[in-house]
């Protein structure tokens, strides 16, 4: 009897060992091949105003209400118009700031004289829901400085952005985290880095981007 | 004069391409309707913030907490052996990886980016992400499922609504505990794609701890919550793709919860104790009973092992292009090529915007086969895994364990401490 319940013990105990080794070589093994990549500090979603469509998908499917998606405004791009696409309803009666003539549902863009005939126009985020509303008017008839980014102290960084799985244009991409803004008012010289990124970039994925490329830090 | 205009037309010809591309490439640029004003009273350009993420310490803090809260919870259930700990602790971790860091960063969906990191060349993981994958399997090994037991936000909310227990049969119970397998085998696999990322789409509390989701996450989640009052822990022990990890690694661990502080006196007062039916039964030899040698007569069920992996493999080889269509891009392409086929005009928006993109269809079925390949590859790999456990979770019925004691079934049990109460035995005092 000594000797079967002996026999037993030392089976399971060889079990048990076995198991435990089997268990730990994967989990050493993974961070060995996980550090042959490029060390980066992850990735993060970002909209590429190139491709945006301002289809106001962005307005509903993110998972944050309001969504993270926030208009901004490029103001070395802006002219700075009396009459704004972005800001003015079409068909309003006057170029006013009354709330009938706004093209924002929410009140979002805030309207100030600069000088004779300039007006600066700033984006509150916090009213803005990122309905693209102004996006889409800058953009037809203006000189499309307002256009949407991911604002990151929003963004969960989900592992899958719902906005991406609904964006028809695929313009929802993920971009390191080191450069976390695709900004439309940068220097020439980085919107030309931004092109090249976007040009070498396989046309369907949504998170390759070619490691080769430096990216500055300027942002 | 003929002469003179010859001589000229070369230089006419010079500044009209010259004007042409100046056009053509004034055309490539931004349109730029209305020029950038000129202010006369120096106004200078508003300088505009753009928040970055939160900074990266804030990663290795929470890195920090987990293994600090590990080390107390594992502290807790083996040398305090106090579930008004373990409770505090699942205060804590609710309060803190819950509710604060809103269930994201979680252990138990960073299996799908070590997957994606490990068999895509594109994407690559931060070192906390990591962490949080690696450490709560590393507690597993050493200390059974304390990650489970209140570290975990899912766990820590299920353990602090579970109220009543309802005890399932073990036939049910056993039954509904393979499902976990498939959708960890499945999330891998889809992640391991590229395609999507099922655990986060489907996480049941997440809604709640950001207190605001799509209706159907909330719906979800509450029925979850409320089924656990009475059925308690029901996503760990019926959904949780992590909890097979856990199981695993804690069935090989080093030390482990016990029910009895000192020796069990096999009183069976603790058999009620556990609602997960987690307890194994003293079950020792009986004076009229021959124990044969171990293994003999069950050896030839052994067999059972590679006949279902192999046979799961296959059937997972021949369900990957039905699983493909997980990938947005495979549905887009299929429904391209139906369209084509058929002669309609495309219909759906992802469909319209392709058609207007300028893509052209080749590429479109070319990423289709590529995707479709790796689910042909990565696949038949689920089937086997799936075809090995049900294997040896089958075959371990054959085998008579001989156990003189009480003990935890250390790959089902949560070290959740419900069975400390019931057990009369007091510690020894030193």
């Amino acid at each position: 009897m000594e000797s079967k319940e002996d026999k037993f013990s030392t089976r399971r105990e060889f079990v048990k060992t076995a198991g435990r080794l089997a268990a730990i070589i994967p989990l050493a093994a993974i961070p060995v091949v996980l550090s042959k990549k490029e060390k980066v500090r992850g990735y993060v979603w970002q909209i590429d105003p190139m491709k945006c469509t301002a289809c106001e998908q962005c307005r509903t499917n993110c998972i944050m209400t309001p969504s993270a998606v926030k208009c901004t405004n490029a103001n070395p791009m802006c002219g700075y118009c009396d009459f704004c696409p972005g800001y003015l309803r079409q068909g309003a009666k006057k170029y006013s700031t009354a709330a009938e003539d706004q093209l924002c549902p929410t009140g979002a863009i805030t309207r100030r004289f600069v000088e004779e005939p300039y007006f600066e126009y700033t984006i509150d985020e916090k009213l803005c829901d990122g309905c693209s509303k102004c996006v889409k008017g800058c953009g037809d008839f203006g000189n499309g400085s307002l256009y949407l980014q991911i604002m990151h102290n929003l963004c969960q960084n989900c592992n899958q952005c719902a906005i991406a799985r609904k964006c028809p244009s695929d313009a929802v991409i993920r971009v390191p985290a080191s450069r976390p803004y695709i900004r439309k008012d940068e220097g020439a010289e980085n919107r030309a880095k931004v092109a090249r990124m976007m040009k070498v970039r396989p046309p369907f994925h949504k998170w390759d981007f070619p490691p080769d490329i430096e990216l500055s830090q300027s942002c | 004069m003929k002469n003179k205009f010859q001589r000229y037309i070369s230089y006419t010809a010079v500044i009209i391409m010259l004007i042409w591309h100046a056009v053509l490439s004034a055309q490539q640029q931004q349109p730029q309707r209305f020029p950038r004003p000129e202010f006369e009273g120096g106004y200078v350009f508003p300088e505009r913030q753009y928040p970055d993420q939160r900074g990266p310490i804030w990663e290795y803090v929470d890195v920090a907490v987990l293994v600090i809260a590990l080390s107390i919870t594992s502290w807790m259930v083996i040398k305090k052996r106090s579930r008004k700990g373990i409770l505090l602790m699942s205060v804590f971790s609710l309060a803190y990886f819950g509710f604060y860091r809103q269930g994201c960063i979680c252990a138990i969906g960073s299996v799908q980016n070590i997957s994606l990191a490990l068999f895509s060349k594109d994407y690559a993981i931060p070192l906390s992400v990591l962490m949080f994958f690696m450490v709560p399997l590393l507690f597993a090994l050493l200390f059974g499922r304390v990650f489970c037991a209140s570290v975990c936000p899912m766990g820590a909310i299920q353990e602090l609504t579970g109220f009543r227990q309802v005890r399932v049969p073990v036939w049910l119970n056993s039954t509904l505990s393979a499902i976990p397998f498939v959708y960890l085998g499945l999330a891998v696999l889809f992640s391991a794609t590229g395609s999507d990322f099922i655990i986060c789409r489907y996480d049941p509390f997440v809604g709640i701890f950001r207190r605001e989701a799509p209706y159907t996450m909330v719906i979800f989640g509450s029925l979850l919550l409320i089924t656990g009052i009475f059925v308690n822990r029901p996503y760990c022990r019926y959904l949780c793709p992590h909890g097979v990890l856990q199981r695993i690694f804690s069935s090989f661990s080093v030390r482990h919860l016990k029910i009895s502080p000192d020796e069990c006196k096999s009183c069976r007062l603790c058999e009620s104790g556990c609602p997960y039916d987690a307890i194994l039964r003293s079950d020792a030899v009986r004076e009229d009973e021959q124990v044969s040698k171990p293994f003999n007569g069950s050896l030839p069920y052994l067999l059972i092992v590679p006949v279902l992996a192999a046979g799961l493999g296959i059937l997972m080889y021949n369900l990957s292009p039905v699983l493909s269509g997980a990938s947005a891009d495979v549905r887009l392409a299929r429904e391209i090529k139906l369209e084509r086929d058929k002669g309609i005009k495309a219909t759906s928006k992802a469909a319209t915007a392709f058609l207007e993109s300028g893509k052209t269809e080749d590429s479109l079925y070319a990423e289709e086969a590529r995707i479709t390949g790796r689910f042909r590859k990565g696949a038949p790999w689920v089937g086997i895994f799936l075809g090995l456990s049900l294997g040896i979770g089958l075959f371990r019925f054959t085998i008579r364990n001989i156990r003189t004691e009480y003990e935890p079934d250390r790959g089902r049990c949560y070290s959740c401490g419900k069975c400390f109460k019931f057990c009369p035995v007091k510690a020894k005092t030193q």
